[in-house]
This record gives C-alpha cells, structure tokens and sequence, in this order.
C-alpha cells in the first residue's frame, strides 16, 4: 500500500476535496462473509441491486453481473433479499 | 483622540473664552459594549449571523436584529431555538463560504460545546463575541470567565477585551485574523459581562466605509455549496488520519502568534490605535506587577496611579489574547519583575490556581530569572473588585518580595472567610 500522507499534505480541516472519493476506500477488506452468486439461477430481479446499502451489486444492462468486491463489505442483505436464493454467503 | 481648542467669541458685547471639544476624527457615541459589538457586527455585515440570546450577551443580538429589521444590513439572521442550533447553523454556513457569526454567555456557550470543537477542526474562521458570565452552577448572570476559560482548550483564538471601545475594535479585527489563509481559526472576542456589556462608555465608531475597506472580502477556497467542485465537510477521520488534523491545528495556532501581529498592526494604521498581543502598562521600572486581564485591568491601572504617586514601583501586565498564547512574550515582559500577581477571574479547580496562573508559571519556567509568583482567584459570580483588593496585592507582593518567597500560591481575594 502507498504511504499514507503527512500533516503537511493534507486538506486542513479533514476536508476532502473532490468528490467520489468512497471509491478509493477499500471497504471490501472488512469482510468476513463474501456474497457468491448462481448465475444459472438469477432471474435479474435486481433486488440485491436496490438493497445492497455498499453499491456493490454490478448491474449491466439490467442483468446482474457479480458484485464489486473492493466495497461489498460482506454484510449479506443481497443474500437475504434473493427471491430465489441463489446467492450464498462464503467465509472469506 | 480629543483636542480643546480656545475659540473666542463675543456676546452682548463681552469677550468670552470658551473651549470646545473638537474629535479629531469621529464624534464619541454612548453605547454599552453589547451595543459597541452590535455596530462593530453591523460594519461588518456578515452573511449571515445564527443567534440564540442569553444574558449579558441579548443586548448584542437584539440590536443586530434590529439593524436587520431596519434594513442597514443585509445579513441573513437565522433566530434559532438553542446555541447547539446557532453554532451547527454557524458552522453549516462557514462552511458554504458565508462570512458567519454568532454571540454567546455562559450557559449558552455551555451548550453549543459540542460544535465550538466542530468549528474550530473544521477550521471554520466564525467570530463570536462572548460576553463572560459565570458558568453555572449556582445559576448567576454576572461576570466571571470561567465560561470561556472552559473553552481554552477547544481551538478557537481568544482575545480579552478591557472596554467597550475595546470590544468593538476587536472584534472588527478578530474577522482579519480568524479569516487569515494561514490561520482559518474562529475566533470568541471576550468582555467582562455587565461590568463593560451593560455600562455606558463614550465609544469612538470608525467610520463605516474605512471598516469595510479593512475587513475585505471574505473568500472561502473550498465551498460547500460549489456545486461544480464537490467537497467534504466533516467527514469521519479515524486512527489513520484524524491525528494529522489536530496538528495542522496546533501548527496554525503557532502560526497565529506571528501573524496576529501583523494584521493587528495593519490595524493600528488604519485606525491609529496601538494593539498587541498584550499591554504593558508602567512595567518597565515596576518592581512588582501585576497580570490582569480584561475589565479588571482598567481598575489596577488607576489603582497603580494612584500607588506611584506614593513612590511604589508597581506596573501591570494586561493580555489581551489567551489563545493562542503569547509564551514568549510573558516571559520578556515578566522576568525582571521581583514579585508577581496573576489574578485570575475563573478557578480551574485543579488545586493549583487558575488558568492564567497555571500558563504563565510554566511560561515562566523558560525564564533564567525566575521571578516569584503568587495566584489571586477572584470576583467569581460578579463580586465587584475595587482599588482597595489590589492595594491589598500590591502590599503582598511587597511582604513577597521582602521575604523572597511565597508563602500562599493560590489565593481567593474578596471572599468571606
Ligand atoms: S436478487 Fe437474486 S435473483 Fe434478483 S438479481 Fe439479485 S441475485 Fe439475481
Ligand atoms: S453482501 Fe452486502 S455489501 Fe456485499 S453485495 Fe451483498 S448486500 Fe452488498
């Protein structure tokens, strides 16, 4: 990982000055349960779309394509959520 | 300030020498110091001002909201319904780039704690006049600093203003400071409540245009509002980030103590004055001196003409700013005294005197002169202090000095035993 900045480097005031900075937050590392979809079985409801609290189920022209594992951090509401549960939960 | 000029004039044909007071520059206006702070808010004209009232402060907020009333500014006044509300609302608008202040006392201050620590890590440049009242409890309206004494440590600079006229000039400048691109610190502009808020003085208003030409315009580098460039305000900052902000922070109050300076002598050009980071008033020669702040300097300043005239070699050391403070500074001015008094308005409870005391002892402990050093805790809740309480210092310091030592560190004047 890059050296962290020093005081002298940063915005003042933990200001962060641009937007969409999330991005580069790694929140993916706090996982302990990682969500594994069944593609076979998806019939692209998108509701782990709409309730994935992270962003981080990938939708492309309305299929569903896999989850952006650099952000899910694991919590398992997509798993839950599935009408036809064909996403499961694996320890990382 | 004043000149007396002999004109002569006839009348019913004898010849009569009158003199007339003419002001060199404006004419002296009675006004309270809330009412002086009010003018000084209503020549600045700030974008937008959150208040609540509470005493001794209301007056302050009253009459800006009358100027908005009447239409002489075109500040946005947000009446809010608690001082947490007024400084978030404070804090919300600082941040958007609106030049913002508020007022406060005490209890009111007491409440808003939470974001007066907000304001100043988000290095929000908010001036807010205080006007010090003894926090509670017992509950007590009147003047003691313990309320912004409790704030010393939150991140804001703080100036202590010994009049209205003083009050009303810091606070014009405090926009100066606090705003520095350097310093982008909020700032309390402090005065003794009641003693000098509610208490008539000739004040001496600058002319409107020369303070708005001296404050500027203020402008935000990064805004909340700038739709086109998004930023983060206040954003959570953890182990691994939150350390590094808090010594920006304490590198911009260093820094202050060499641009305060600066912009207070730019000050005093502008406006013919003479402010410092603090005020030595017959120091030079004094044998034994006392440090006060505030109102209460203004009595030890007639108490020491007094006292000279009877051949003592008494002085006073007056600071103004408290944060950031001015270490190197006490320590000049304080060595070559053989005996000193700090009287301190507020108890720290910390069983070894007040916070002024505590600062200026370690400031001291710099000093190859060690000079002896004694603490007063006095007027608590308003108690009046008269010339006879410093005589009694003064005449301490001298049995101090005599003996070479202290006897007592910590002493409460003009409490009943
Ligand atoms: S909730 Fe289940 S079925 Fe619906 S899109 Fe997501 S994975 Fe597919
Ligand atoms: S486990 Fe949670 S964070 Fe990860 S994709 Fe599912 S809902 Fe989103």
């Amino acid at each position: 990982m890059a050296k962290k900045k020093g005081w002298k480097e940063i915005p003042i005031g933990g200001l962060i000055d641009k937007g969409g900075t999330a991005k580069e937050y790694n929140t993916g590392s706090w996982r302990t349960f990682k969500p594994i979809v069944d593609q076979s079985k998806c019939i692209n409801c998108l509701q782990c779309w709409i309730y994935c609290p992270d962003s981080s189920v990938i939708v492309k022209d309305g299929k569903m394509e896999g989850f952006d594992y650099e952000h899910c951090k694991g919590c398992g509401i997509c798993a839950s959520i599935c009408p036809v549960k064909c996403i499961k939960m694996e320890r990382e | 300030m004043c000149e007396h000029l002999p004109r002569e004039m006839h009348k019913n044909g004898k010849r009569i020498v009158e003199t007339e007071v003419k002001m060199a520059t404006q004419k002296l206006v009675p006004l309270t110091g809330d009412q002086a702070v009010a003018e000084a808010m209503r020549q600045i004209e700030p974008d937008v001002v959150a208040a609540y009232p509470i005493t001794p402060q209301t007056e302050i907020v009253m009459n800006f909201s009358q100027f908005v009333a009447d239409g002489k500014v075109q500040t946005e006044l947000i009446p809010v319904e608690s001082e947490h509300s007024a400084m978030s609302a404070c804090v919300g608008s600082a941040a958007a780039g609106a030049r913002t202040m508020t007022a406060t006392s005490a209890n009111g201050l007491a409440l808003m704690w939470e974001i007066v620590y907000i304001a100043a890590s988000t290095r929000l440049p908010i001036v807010m006049p205080v006007v010090n009242r003894a926090l509670s409890g017992p509950i007590n309206i009147h003047c003691d600093h313990s309320d912004t004494m409790g704030a010393r440590d939150s991140g804001w600079l703080q100036v202590f203003s010994e009049s209205a006229q003083e009050a009303y000039e810091n606070t014009i400048v405090a926009i100066r400071i606090a705003e520095h691109k350097k310093i982008l610190l909020p700032c309390m502009v402090c005065q003794d409540g009641f003693i000098t808020s509610h208490a008539v003085e000739g004040i001496e208003l600058f002319p409107d245009d020369k303070v708005k030409k001296f404050i500027g315009e203020y402008t935000i580098e990064h805004s909340l509002l700038d739709m086109d460039n998004p930023v983060t305000y206040g954003p959570i900052d953890l182990q691994d980030f939150y350390f590094e902000h808090k010594r920006q922070q304490a590198e911009a109050m260093k820094g202050a103590l060499t641009i305060i300076p600066e912009v207070l002598a730019e000050f005093n050009k502008t406006f013919n004055r003479n402010h410092d980071l603090l005020e030595e008033y017959k120091l030079s020669d004094a044998d034994i001196a006392i440090v006060a702040t505030s109102s209460t300097a203004g009595t030890v300043k007639a108490t020491i003409d007094e006292l000279r005239k009877q051949g003592m070699k008494v002085g006073l050391l007056k600071p103004r700013f408290f944060r950031p403070f001015p270490k190197e500074r006490f320590v000049k001015s304080l060595s070559n005294i053989k005996a000193i008094a700090v009287l301190d308005r507020s108890d720290s409870f910390s069983a070894q005197g007040g916070p002024w005391f505590s600062e200026i002892k370690a400031a001291l402990y710099e000093s190859k002169k060690q000079p002896l050093i004694t603490n007063y805790i006095f007027g608590l809740g308003g108690r009046d202090i008269f010339p006879e309480n410093i005589k009694k210092v003064y005449s301490d310091l001298e049995a101090i000095k005599k003996a070479g030592k202290v006897k007592s560190l910590v002493n409460y004047l003009g409490v009943r035993d």
